[in-house]
């Protein structure tokens, strides 16, 4: 995307400064409820109750944070962070492994129900598990996974989006390296694991932080099958912790917990912003 | 498109498809299925049998007042999500992309939000309007304005529009930023020395080369309106006041699961379904259109 900027329309002196302050805005207006947030975290439960409360951080991080981490309101944030590392991993990884599988049988082999085969797979696009909530939850209560990791994972894996990824990726790796494969009498895994797996590396990559973020930033489909606080997810835990009823919320936990729900992700997209950027323009083609 | 070049055999690859097959079975067309069966029958108040009632649940839907109106909710809440999520962001792309120096710093800033998981943001804006401790609503106070979601609708409505929005904007931005950057130098230097303004040129050249990408984004946010929002509502108002913030996901939830009542969920189900498969549509028309730019 390199270009010449040779400065003729862009502008200098007020206006650059103009714009620059324009950018400030936005960033502070944008950031304004995280830094809220960060703030309450680290101040006292009667700081906040009696507002309006600092909006510079106070001392108690530590008491806040550890409180959070070690004990929770239900359970342990500690243990919703592990919930929410498994599933996003396992959805991340379940995703991508399943669909390198079949792009890799639908690119390149010919089988009978092969056309078949990838409309049933194209159709999964189309519903998100909000939609078929009722009959998936119930499915999921048959098979005995209602608090289980592999029914936090399995339902949204179901999905099409990342198979066409790899199809479409798969179609323009050159066909002489398969001719070459053959030719050479390598067995088709070997061709998958040697020549192809390597070549897709960026867009597996891309597709991860796109995958992580996913699985990790899931609400509803916790919400209906973790009845026990022990499976609670970080992001769906959070609302747990408010009480019902007339109760004062703990909002130096809370505000703690959501701060702590959302560094993985932030983590992941900042660290990883090039590799983000590009799966997200490749998963929306 | 096809390759030219195969591998031989038929068991293979039936193996290296079933996985994702039998999941998909398993997890998705089985479930599917069961939600139109399903949206036929009415089970009795003990569960114990299904009474067959044809398109019954979904005579009785369209004429029920309260789902009416939560396709009217979701209708002014998409638009507004869209609305409110693309001005901004499309005004601080032009803004970083008039910038020589200290764009990608900027992107670095403003995409952190995304990262926020839809009910994290919800809690994040809750707390700043919480009718007790908020900050803000504490200072609309102070300035005379009782703010009180809880029991204001229009005021709920706005809360939930706002918190769904916020987070999209890095994602909006990063897409009219990469599109602002794609736009030709020349033909804005032209218009340049024809002595057209900034804004002149913004509004007569550069939106109009933007508006694969705008539509794009229209689309795309509009089904993020209607089907990743859950989150944000359930934090903040779960659907209240008296429904005015019941988006048509979040009644097949409190219908499905809090009234127990399956058949009417399971006919909502398929009718979302009908609206999810005419987004698709729409939005792959509009991605082939993208590609041809």
């Amino acid at each position: 995307m390199a270009r010449e900027r040779t400065g003729m329309v862009e502008r200098r002196g007020a206006g650059l400064w103009l714009t620059h302050l324009g950018m400030i805005a936005g960033v502070l207006v944008i950031f304004f409820p995280i830094w809220l947030a960060f703030v309450a975290s680290t101040v006292t439960q009667s700081e906040i109750v009696r507002p309006p409360m600092p909006l510079w951080p106070g001392d108690e991080f530590l008491a806040n944070y550890s409180k959070a981490l070690l004990s929770g309101v239900n359970v342990p944030v500690a243990t919703m962070l592990v919930n929410s590392f498994v599933m996003a991993m396992g959805i991340a990884i379940g995703k991508i492994v399943i669909s390198l599988l079949s792009a890799f049988a639908i690119v390149y082999f010919r089988f009978p129900g092969r056309n078949v085969f990838f409309w049933l797979i194209f159709l999964t696009l189309m519903l998100p598990v909000e939609v078929r909530i009722v009959p998936t939850y119930e499915v999921i209560a048959g098979f005995g996974m209602l608090n289980s990791y592999s029914g936090l994972i399995f339902p949204l894996i179901a999905s099409a989006t990342a198979t066409f990824l790899f199809r479409q990726f798969f179609l323009t790796v050159p066909d002489e390296l398969a001719e070459a494969a053959r030719v050479d009498g390598a067995r088709p895994m070997r061709f998958f694991i040697d020549i192809l797996l390597p070549m897709s590396r960026t867009n597996i990559a891309a597709l991860f932080v796109i995958l992580f973020i996913y699985g990790w930033n899931q609400y509803l489909w916790p919400l209906l099958i973790t009845t026990d606080p022990e499976m609670n997810t970080i992001v769906m835990g959070i609302k747990q912790m408010f009480p019902s009823g007339d109760d004062v919320a703990d909002w130096p936990v809370i505000m703690a917990t959501s701060i702590l729900a959302m560094i993985p992700p932030v983590i992941v997209v900042v660290s990883m912003q090039k590799l983000f950027v590009r799966g997200l323009v490749d998963s929306e083609k | 498109m096809e390759k030219r070049v195969t591998f031989k055999g038929w068991l293979l690859p039936f193996l290296l498809i079933a996985p994702q097959i039998i999941i998909s079975g398993v997890f998705f067309f089985y479930p599917a299925g069961q939600a139109i069966w399903q949206s036929l029958f009415i089970p009795d108040p003990f569960g114990l049998s299904m009474r067959y009632v044809g398109l019954g649940n979904f005579e009785y839907l369209l004429s029920d007042p309260y789902y009416r109106q939560s396709f009217v909710t979701t209708a002014l809440f998409s638009t507004l999500v869209t609305l409110v999520s693309m001005v901004p962001a499309l005004f601080l792309a032009v803004l970083a992309d008039r910038l020589l120096r200290g764009a990608g710093a900027y992107r670095t800033l403003l995409i952190w939000p995304y990262a926020v998981a839809p009910a994290v943001a919800g809690v994040l804006w809750l707390f700043m309007f919480n009718t007790r401790v908020g900050v803000i609503s504490w200072y609309l106070g102070k300035l005379g304005y009782d703010w009180n979601h809880v029991l204001n609708g229009g005021e709920a409505m706005g809360l939930v529009v706002v918190a769904s929005s916020w987070g999209r904007i890095s994602y909006n931005f990063l897409f009219f930023f990469a599109a602002l950057q794609a736009v030709p130098r020349s033909v804005i230097e032209a218009a340049a020395i024809d002595g057209a303004r900034f804004w002149r040129r913004f509004f007569t050249i550069v939106l109009p080369l933007l508006s694969p990408t705008t539509f794009f984004l229209l689309v795309v946010n509009i089904v993020y309106a209607f089907f990743e929002t859950f989150g944000v509502i359930h934090t903040i108002t779960s659907g209240g006041p008296q429904q005015s913030t019941t988006i048509l996901v979040y009644k097949v939830f409190s219908d499905g699961f809090v009234g127990q009542d399956l058949g009417s969920s399971a006919a909502q189900s398929v009718i979302l379904l009908v609206v999810v498969g005419l987004l698709t549509v729409v939005q792959f028309k509009v991605i082939e259109k993208r590609v041809h730019y």
